[in-house]
C-alpha cells in the first residue's frame, strides 16, 4: 500500500471536495467541457515545468511512495494526476465561494449591465 | 534557472494572464481571494505530507532555503501561479460563453 501514498493524498482532495459539487451545486464536473478547457493549459504548462525541474534535479521523488509508473522524461504518472487534481479542487473551491457568498466574478451573463452601472 | 527564479516567473506569468492576456482581473475579486485562502490551507496540508514524508525532496541549490510546513517557500509561489492561471481561464471561458 506504501506506493499508493501519493495518489491517496490526491484521492483525499477529490473526495473532500466532492460534497461541494453535490451540496453546493458548484457544477464543475457537470460543466465538463469548460472544466477540460480550463485545466488542460495548466496541465501542459506545469508538466513542462516539472519535466524541466526533473531534468535539472530541482526535485526528486521517492518512487516507493508513488505508483512507480514513469512517463517519458522520468515524469511520475502521480505528478500528472497532481496537475489535474489541484486545479480541479481550486475551481471547486472558487465555485463553492461563489455559491455561498454570491459575489460577482465577472463571467455572469448580465455582467455587461454591471459594467454600465 | 533555479526553482526560485522559475517560481517568481510563474507568479508574474499568472498575474499577466489574469490582468493582460485574459483580462479577468480576478486579483480584484473577493471570490478569488477567499477561494485562494481555502486552497492555500489545504496546499499546506498536502505539501506537508509530500515533503514531510520525504516523497518529494528538493535540491538545496535550487531553492532559497526557508520552509513552511516542511515545503520550500517556492511551493507557495508555484501553487499561486497554478491556481490563479487556472481560475482565470475558467472565468474567461465562462465569459466567452463556454457554459457546459
Amino acid at each position: 500500500m506504501r506506493h499508493l501514498t501519493y495518489v491517496a493524498v490526491l484521492a483525499g482532495c477529490l473526495l473532500g471536495t466532492l460534497p461541494l459539487e453535490i451540496v453546493l451545486r458548484t457544477r464543475v464536473y457537470a460543466r465538463w467541457r469548460r472544466w477540460l478547457l480550463a485545466v488542460a493549459p495548466t496541465v501542459v504548462v506545469f508538466v513542462g515545468w516539472d519535466l524541466y525541474a526533473i531534468s535539472r534535479g530541482h526535485w526528486t521523488y521517492d518512487l516507493g511512495r508513488m505508483t512507480g509508473i514513469l512517463l517519458p522524461g522520468d515524469l511520475p504518472l502521480d505528478e500528472v494526476l497532481f496537475f489535474v487534481v489541484t486545479p480541479t479542487c481550486a475551481i471547486l473551491a472558487f465555485e463553492a465561494v461563489r455559491a455561498v457568498r454570491g459575489w460577482r466574478v465577472g463571467d455572469e451573463p448580465e455582467s455587461q449591465r454591471e459594467r454600465v452601472r | 534557472m533555479s526553482y526560485t527564479q522559475l517560481a517568481v516567473l510563474g507568479v508574474l506569468g499568472a498575474v499577466l494572464v489574469d490582468t493582460v492576456l485574459l483580462r479577468t482581473w480576478l486579483l480584484r475579486r473577493r471570490t478569488y481571494w477567499t477561494a485562494y485562502a481555502i486552497v492555500l490551507f489545504f496546499q499546506l496540508v498536502a505539501n506537508g505530507i509530500f515533503t514531510g514524508l520525504d516523497i518529494v525532496r528538493y535540491d538545496p541549490d535550487a531553492i532559497l532555503g526557508p520552509r513552511i510546513a516542511y515545503a520550500p517557500v517556492e511551493d507557495l509561489l508555484f501553487g499561486f501561479a497554478m491556481v490563479t492561471a487556472t481560475l482565470s481561464s475558467w472565468v474567461w471561458l465562462g465569459r466567452r460563453g463556454v457554459r457546459t
